[in-house]
């Protein structure tokens, strides 16, 4: 399916997150499905969570206990494959990259959008942060109803 | 007659590099570009590149493009002509360059030809029509010069350039109908594809173009399905209105200017098309002309930077000016590069390479 759509399965989806008790923390859900030369994942982590290798052609595994959720990864992965998934009472808040103009404000109600691109939820802006650092590529802070944790992967503006 | 040790054709990120290496070897070093910038395509990629910190991962095309430029540009050994056409090359070395608009030779002990590659087309009904791009127009008159293309695109071709610039276009505020992909997967990766599916453009891989419909510019495109043998599924004709079509089909080695000098050259697929026979130095079959980048093979900018170091060490060893760290450097990039055809994507360059190899030792 990722083959013909672009679109990755369920499964595919499901292996890349951690046990629900873990997503009390924020935690890295990396989403690089095939084997491709890169590694500024495993390399940009500060607490080397992210492991790759030395062949930079396998998929990064992470070490849900070291992973700190601070996002660093996010905005480090070309392909935008990472997000950061945390659940927070009823909502699941999530770290992701965003590289459109122009960036909401926080506080503002985006759509929630699927992998496959559509609609599916509000989604709540609470914070964007862009640094020199992020080379434009913003990190935005969304929650969005906690039953959208496995669908839910980037926002559209109204 | 102007003479210098060493004259690159191209500046892109292949020539860059092996210019990097070769003034560093205390060459005397002409690059010529005919381009009014160096960078190559980098200038026009504003994605974040794969690969490691070796190729400058991370980092956006355009930057990477600066810091190969920045890495070059203060040497005194080093003479850079943009804006001018290599239109000649010949046996003993001697090069003719159109440049501000007078005819200039030059003589070189060692020519590099780092050309890069041209943009396949594709054969259908009206597809001369206006609005009808290759995707390297399409980045140059967007990201070079910011002026949009159209309203409503169409890409064909969902290699890794058919899904940046998909992404390139969405970004610009560019509606993009679809991908349509003859062959029944993605080409490019798989990142990238979920990237533009999740921003709502459809995939349509075993499907076509059939026909572009216009009267004085494109108005709309006929698509079709194909089956597992490729043929056309009568019936399943669609027609996408659009005012622009964007054709990512692949490339082609910039091979032409060393058939002047009558290298010795083979049609190599797996590579993309016809390139240069080469030994372990990539010297051609022309003794002290050498090859290096997309022109002896399409691979990614990353491959080409590595490729272009190597050459401009193998080239200054070779013309006994050895980079004073020489067998070291060499021993690492030929690890990098190594290492970034370690994968799936690198199997077929592998394959044709093994092909290049087998031609040059029979």
């Amino acid at each position: 399916m990722l083959n013909q759509t672009g679109i990755p399965s369920k499964d595919q989806v499901l292996s890349r997150f951690p046990k629900e008790n873990d997503l009390l923390k924020p935690k890295a859900i990396l989403e690089c499905y095939e084997d491709i030369p890169c590694n500024p994942c495993a390399t940009s982590c500060p607490f080397d969570a992210i492991d790759i290798g030395e062949n930079i052609n396998k998929q990064p595994v992470l070490d849900v206990d070291k992973c700190t959720g601070c996002s660093v990864c996010v905005t480090s992965c070309p392909g935008l494959a990472i997000s950061v998934a945390q659940l927070v009472g009823e909502k699941a808040v999530f770290k992701i990259p965003y590289e459109f103009i122009p960036l909401p404000n926080p506080n503002d109600i985006w759509k929630g959008v699927n992998r496959a691109g559509e609609v599916i939820c509000d989604a709540t802006i609470e914070k964007v942060v862009s640094s020199k650092i992020m080379d434009r590529t913003a990190l935005l802070t969304v929650s969005v109803p906690r039953n959208y944790l496995h669908e839910f992967i980037t926002v559209r503006k109204p | 007659m102007i003479k210098k040790e060493l004259i690159i054709i191209g500046g892109g990120p292949a020539g860059l590099s092996a210019a990097k290496m070769a003034v560093d070897s205390n060459l005397d070093v002409l690059l010529i570009d005919r381009s009014p910038s160096l960078g190559g395509q980098l200038i026009k990629q504003t994605h974040k590149f794969f690969g490691s910190k070796k190729q400058n991962a991370k980092m956006r095309g355009i930057d990477i493009a600066k810091k190969l430029i920045n890495d070059v540009k203060d040497y005194k050994n080093l003479e850079i002509l943009s804006n001018a056409t290599v239109v000649g090359l010949y046996l003993d070395k001697v090069l003719t360059v159109f440049y501000d608009g007078k005819y200039v030779r030059y003589q070189a002990d060692a020519v590099i030809v780092a050309t890069g590659a041209s943009e396949k087309f594709l054969a259908f009904e009206n597809n001369d029509l206006p609005g009808i791009y290759g995707a390297g127009a399409i980045q140059t008159l967007m990201n070079v010069y910011g002026v949009l293309p159209g309203k409503d695109v169409l890409m064909i071709g969902s290699g890794n350039i058919g899904l940046i610039v998909t992404y390139q276009l969405l970004q610009a505020g560019v509606n993009v109908k679809g991908i349509v992909e003859a062959a029944p997967k993605i080409g490019g990766y798989k990142v990238h594809a979920s990237k533009v599916r999740r921003l709502g453009v459809p995939i349509m891989t075993s499907t076509t173009i059939k026909r572009a419909v216009g009267k004085d510019c494109l108005e709309a495109v006929e698509i079709i399905s194909l089956d597992e043998k490729w043929q056309e599924i009568p019936g399943t004709n669609k027609i996408i209105d659009v005012d622009t079509l964007c054709i990512s089909v692949g490339l082609s080695p910039m091979h032409q200017i060393l058939s002047m000098v009558n290298a010795k050259m083979k049609y190599i697929p797996e590579l993309g098309g016809v390139v240069a026979v080469v030994d372990d130095i990539n010297q051609t079959s022309v003794e002290s002309i050498f090859v290096c980048g997309d022109a002896l093979g399409i691979e990614e900018a990353s491959s080409a930077m590595m490729e272009g170091y190597l050459t401009g060490l193998n080239v200054a060893k070779y013309l006994r000016k050895p980079h004073p760290d020489s067998e070291n450097l060499i021993h690492n990039y030929h690890q990098e590069l190594d290492l970034l055809r370690n994968g799936p994507f690198g199997q077929k360059t592998l394959i044709g390479l093994q092909k290049l190899k087998e031609t040059s030792h029979a």
